[in-house]
């Protein structure tokens, strides 16, 4: 182990695991507008929203992130769609990602006990009433955890914006195996960042999934 | 902004046909390899002295903390560090199939220890000995608990293998970056690259699908 070496990169990649923060919270926020705008189309009254949400999912889903990625920033200036590498791998990991949390949404409302809804519409409350102020709030104790996987395997996921030059941490990784040559030492420490990074926020599903958990 | 044309695909379908193929051969090798290490990791974790099952311990939680592009380069370029020269074909499966192993191997665990123990209890008393209780009575019984989850790691690994593109195998992606290099048509060729996925992702689901109800069948 060259731990000269490794003390010398490692503000060269506490800096890269700041742009893969970013990068994570960005795409985890616009995921999540994603997530609820297809949620609600699956659930819908109407047939063509829910063919619409279906297609999304399934497509989004059954196609690799890394190609929705080329698509989005090697595809798109010829449609049109001009966007420098953050702003690509914020977007293409937010639509990603996004198709993912609209099931874990969807499986939230849909753990909401049938009784319930039929409970609060009986004693008056309308349709709307209903989900805002019966479902939802316990829809949400339900997603805390799969949200919380889904966000763990975006910051995994997040190593794939290296691929179209977003200076993140495998990016950082990446160069310096090529340039030093050392691959164990230089993994060690953009794993140890990545652990901090999952760790964080793994805990912080665990507290919050145990604060609201229902029982 | 230039108009699209698909038309510029035809010439390079044996190109991508190879991908294909290359993709086909690098997901099923990945998950040879994932789902026998799998096993071998969930059952060393369980019964293993400490010295095995520790170190395997923290492999699987270094792995399932990091990307799976970052353990490709690590592999890629740590197997050469260490003096073995492998193609880059093999970094690439071994990696596939490191990576999903470990994945595998937790669900397995737990399909492990959900075996009921009277299973073990009877497997022992009519003469079987620790090794073949595991191999001949535990472990078929958690595979097949466990095959949806391990079925769904596979589509993971199927979408994953595009990664492998990076450390330069010449599959699916890589052949769409060979065509695009001859004829700066990105956007083509990565959405009939992203179809002939979808569709390779759709085949693998429906032969799952098939493969659990025969299982289901044969309970």
């Amino acid at each position: 182990m060259d731990f000269p070496l490794m003390l010398r990169v490692f503000p060269f990649f506490v800096e890269a695991a700041w742009v893969t923060v970013q990068i994570s919270v960005l795409s985890l926020l616009l995921g999540l507008v994603v997530a609820a705008i297809i949620a609600s189309a699956k659930m819908s009254g109407s047939f063509v929203l829910r063919a619409i949400g279906s297609l999304y999912v399934s497509v989004f889903r059954g196609t690799p992130c890394l190609i929705q990625l080329f698509v989005l920033y090697f595809g798109g200036p010829q449609i049109g769609i001009n966007l420098d590498p953050f702003a690509a791998g914020v977007i293409g990991l937010g639509l990603n990602i996004g198709a993912y949390m609209a099931e874990s949404i969807r499986g939230g409302i849909i753990g909401v006990d049938r009784g319930q809804v039929e409970a609060s519409r009986t004693i008056g409350f309308s349709r709307l009433q209903t989900l805002r102020l019966v479902v939802l709030p316990q829809a949400a104790r339900l997603m805390i955890r799969p949200l919380g996987v889904n966000a763990v395997g975006l910051i995994k996921g997040s190593a794939l914006v290296s691929t179209i030059s977003v200076v993140e941490l495998t990016y950082t990784a990446q160069r310096f195996i090529g340039s030093t040559y050392k691959p164990f030492e230089i993994f060690g420490i953009a794993a140890l960042l990545y652990m901090i990074i999952v760790y964080v926020v793994a805990r912080a599903v665990d507290v919050l999934d145990r604060r609201y958990a229902i029982n | 902004m230039q108009g699209l044309d698909f038309s510029v695909v035809t010439p390079y379908t044996d190109l991508l046909l190879m991908g294909v193929w290359w993709t086909v051969v690098l997901t099923i090798s990945g998950a040879i390899i994932s789902f026998f290490f799998g096993i071998f990791f969930a059952v060393a974790v369980l019964y293993a002295p400490k010295v095995i099952a520790y170190p395997i311990r923290f492999f699987m939680w270094l792995f399932m903390g990091t990307p799976l592009l970052l353990q490709l380069f690590l592999i890629y370029f740590g197997l050469a560090q260490i003096g073995l020269n492998v193609p880059a074909l093999a970094a690439g499966i071994i990696g596939l199939g490191l990576h999903f192993a470990v994945y595998n191997a937790d669900v397995m665990r737990a399909g492990i220890v959900a075996v009921d123990t009277g299973q073990t209890e009877g497997a022992r008393s009519i003469g079987f000995g620790r090794f073949q209780t595991l191999r001949y009575v535990v472990i078929p019984q958690a595979v097949r608990n466990t095959l949806p989850s391990i079925g769904n790691n596979l589509i993971v690994l199927l979408k994953e293998s595009s990664l492998v593109s990076i450390i330069g195998i010449a599959e699916l992606v890589h052949s769409a970056q060979l065509a695009i290099s001859e004829t700066f048509r990105p956007f083509e060729f990565y959405i009939t690259v992203a179809a002939l996925y979808y569709i390779l992702n759709l085949v693998l689901e429906t032969g799952l699908r098939q493969v659990e109800k025969q299982v289901e069948v044969s309970r």
